[in-house]
């Protein structure tokens, strides 16, 4: 199979959607001719036009409004806003409206919008360019919340979520973007399926389950404890709001050991919801206490030995994982 | 830039066009703001009593398809709109066979099957959606128009701001429609206003906007026509800045002392929209007072029935409640 980067392939599914329904069009600061901050839109202008491709003010609450009437009108809007931590200025507008449209209306309008961007921890990007908001949109009901973490997956759900009929939250970490992975040929047009959580590497031990770039980092933890004599079973829940519990139940049931790794803030997080889930369902399976690997519930700084004392490493990932072994 | 505006002054339009806007504006609210008092409707209720010049005036311009996107105080754009008020009543009453099934209330009338797209309990995002929905249009090639309402307040809110601005730099087929009753819920406008001057606010956008007497149905339906028409003919937006006042509390049953003066609302209720058109067609001799009088017991008699049947309507299936919060 061909490898594409992680942008690559996102591109690649965004173009084909583009190409296949002309009511799907891109809103975004730099989306047009330039091709996006991250390379999102890259030779699609081209391709596609100023109208489709839109260059925007900064204005993110004005164009998520904007794009959130064209949802009710019969378009499909991708809206970039290439730094996630520019959509909480348009916070009003994607949980008063883009969410509720749809119960408002008792389901006589539907809200196919993708509202996407980068997420993360890295680079001396500093607090206003570096926050990762999975729980925040998941508590809310209406949004769907997916974080890919393979290039394939990338591709394969940023497809689904164009055809979505409901508001996607689609958050792509900052680590992952030019990681390198296998990706089908186009002509698979393979869409995949929101609240199918999927495990990248089997285990018996204990489970670790990781949001996005987490997974990698665990991959990495899990790598160096198999040469320990420790297995690690690691989950992928690719989406988080559907959330799919029965795959981590399934695994529990066989590691009696839950870690959960989120770069996202512990409080009222996505470990929290899984642990409360786990607890409530897979009490029983469970022999020892669900555990909660997660940044540190700090703004991000920017000099660099702060930052790298700010989130989850694969190094602290191995060490959550003797801990809980322990107990 | 102050653009003249080609429509004739539309006293000259045909009797029945004359009788048909007298006929609209009289399906007021009086009835709703009884049903209040008696305890029949559960939540807010912000009456359009005073202003019904300005919906009925756009309003007739629209075609089906064409979208309203308003605001708490939208009874009257719903009706003008087309939604019957029987629905709209059935809704207050919190009915299953009200316009939003019960889901919405007062602030959230939803009616797409006539281009109802939504009052709305937060201000601003009407703004926003109107010219989203017009971006949408555009895409689909269709010749469709949104028209936006909204109060003062909202020319204070950073919707407005963004949302004039990009359907002035996209020449979007919206027409914004700006009532301005003069108090944001209750603090005075021009006391929260560096220049209450609306039209120039439009205009620094470079969007032509005539200020408009909101309490003249006949000069509110000639500006609006030639707004709608540049809309639909993809010469760009419009933002009409009309006076007007409420006569009646901001939400009903509130406390209605202490921003306003007595003197002040008897002499904008002098004003009134609906006395003063009958009057303009008396003394113009376009129809004579007893085919008014008919006209004003014929909408009596549907809104009395409206009310009747709203009543006799079944409550919403609580086992409902989780429908359409996704698609």
């Amino acid at each position: 199979m061909r490898e594409l980067t992680f942008t690559e392939a996102a591109r690649e599914g965004l173009a084909e959607e583009m190409q296949r329904d002309p009511m799907v069009f891109v809103v975004g600061e730099g989306v047009g001719e330039r091709g996006g901050n991250f390379a999102t839109t890259v030779g699609l202008y081209e391709r596609f036009g100023p109208e489709r491709l839109r260059d925007t003010p900064i204005a993110e609450r004005g164009f998520t409004g904007l794009c959130t009437g064209a949802a009710m009108g019969g378009a499909r809007p991708v809206v970039d806003y290439m730094f996630f931590d520019f959509a909480l200025d348009a916070l009003g507008e994607i949980i008063n409206q883009t969410a509720k449209i749809q119960y408002m209306s008792d389901g006589r309008l539907k809200m196919p919008i993708v509202l996407r961007g980068c997420v993360g921890i890295g680079s001396s990007a500093a607090t206003h360019h570096s926050g990762s908001y999975y729980s925040l949109f998941a508590h809310i009901p209406g949004l769907r919340v997916v974080a890919p973490t393979t290039p394939r997956d990338a591709k394969g759900l940023l497809k689904a979520a164009i055809r979505s009929d409901d508001p996607v939250v689609f958050m792509e970490h900052r680590g992952l973007l030019s990681l390198k992975g296998p990706v089908l040929d186009p002509e698979a047009d393979e869409v995949l399926p929101f609240g199918r959580a999927t495990v990248r590497r089997v285990g018996k031990d204990v489970t670790v389950v990781g949001i996005a770039h987490m997974v990698t980092h665990a991959l990495t933890a899990a790598e160096e404890l198999a040469g320990g004599g420790v297995s690690v079973e690691v989950i992928d829940p690719r989406s988080l709001a559907p959330l799919d519990i029965d795959t981590v139940l399934e695994s529990v049931a066989k590691t009696g050991r839950l870690l959960v790794v989120d770069e996202d803030y512990a409080p009222c997080g996505i470990g929290a919801e899984i642990a409360a889930q786990v607890a409530d369902r897979g009490f029983d399976d469970l022999d020892a206490p669900v555990r909660r690997l997660n940044s540190l519930h700090a703004p991000v700084p920017y000099s660099p030995p702060l930052e790298a004392a700010m989130a989850p490493t694969p190094v602290s990932i191995a060490q959550a994982v003797r801990d809980l072994l322990a107990e | 830039m102050v653009v003249p505006l080609t429509s004739q002054p539309a006293i000259g339009l045909p009797p029945h066009e004359l009788v048909e806007l007298y006929r609209q504006m009289l399906i007021t609210e009086e009835q709703l703001a009884r049903a209040h008092q008696q305890g029949l409707v559960h939540g807010a209720c912000h009456t359009y009593v005073g202003e019904e010049a300005i919906a009925v005036g756009v309003c007739a311009h629209l075609r089906p398809d064409d979208t309203v996107f308003s605001t708490h105080r939208g009874h009257g754009h719903a009706l003008a709109k087309g939604v019957p008020p029987r629905e709209l009543i059935a809704e207050l009453l919190g009915r299953a066979t009200g316009v939003s099934h019960g889901r919405g209330g007062s602030m959230h009338v939803f009616a797409p099957q006539v281009g109802m797209l939504g009052t709305s309990g937060i201000v601003g995002p009407s703004i926003l959606m109107a010219a989203g929905i017009a971006y949408a249009s555009r895409l689909a090639k269709s010749d469709r128009v949104s028209v936006a309402f909204f109060g003062d307040g909202a020319s204070n809110n950073g919707a407005f701001h963004e949302g004039l601005n990009m359907a002035a730099i996209w020449k979007l087929p919206v027409v914004f429609v700006c009532e301005n009753n003069q108090y944001a819920t209750e603090v005075p406008f021009v006391t929260v206003a560096g220049n209450p001057e609306l039209s120039a606010r439009g205009i620094a956008y470079g969007i032509p906007s005539p200020a408009v007497d909101g309490n003249d149905v006949l000069q509110v339906h000639a500006v609006a026509g030639e707004a709608v028409r540049r809309a639909r003919a993809g010469e760009g937006p419009t933002l009409l800045a009309c006076t007007t006042y409420r006569t009646r509390p901001h939400s009903e049953g509130m406390r209605d002392g202490g921003y306003r003066t007595r003197e002040e609302v008897e002499a904008w209720r002098g004003r009134d929209p609906i006395k003063r058109l009958r009057e303009q067609l008396l003394n113009a001799k376009i129809i004579d007072s007893d085919a008014l009088d008919a006209v004003d017991r014929e909408v009596q008699v549907l809104v009395e029935e409206g009310l009747e049947w709203a009543k006799a309507s079944p409550w919403p299936d609580p086992a409902t409640v989780m429908e359409h919060v996704c698609a």
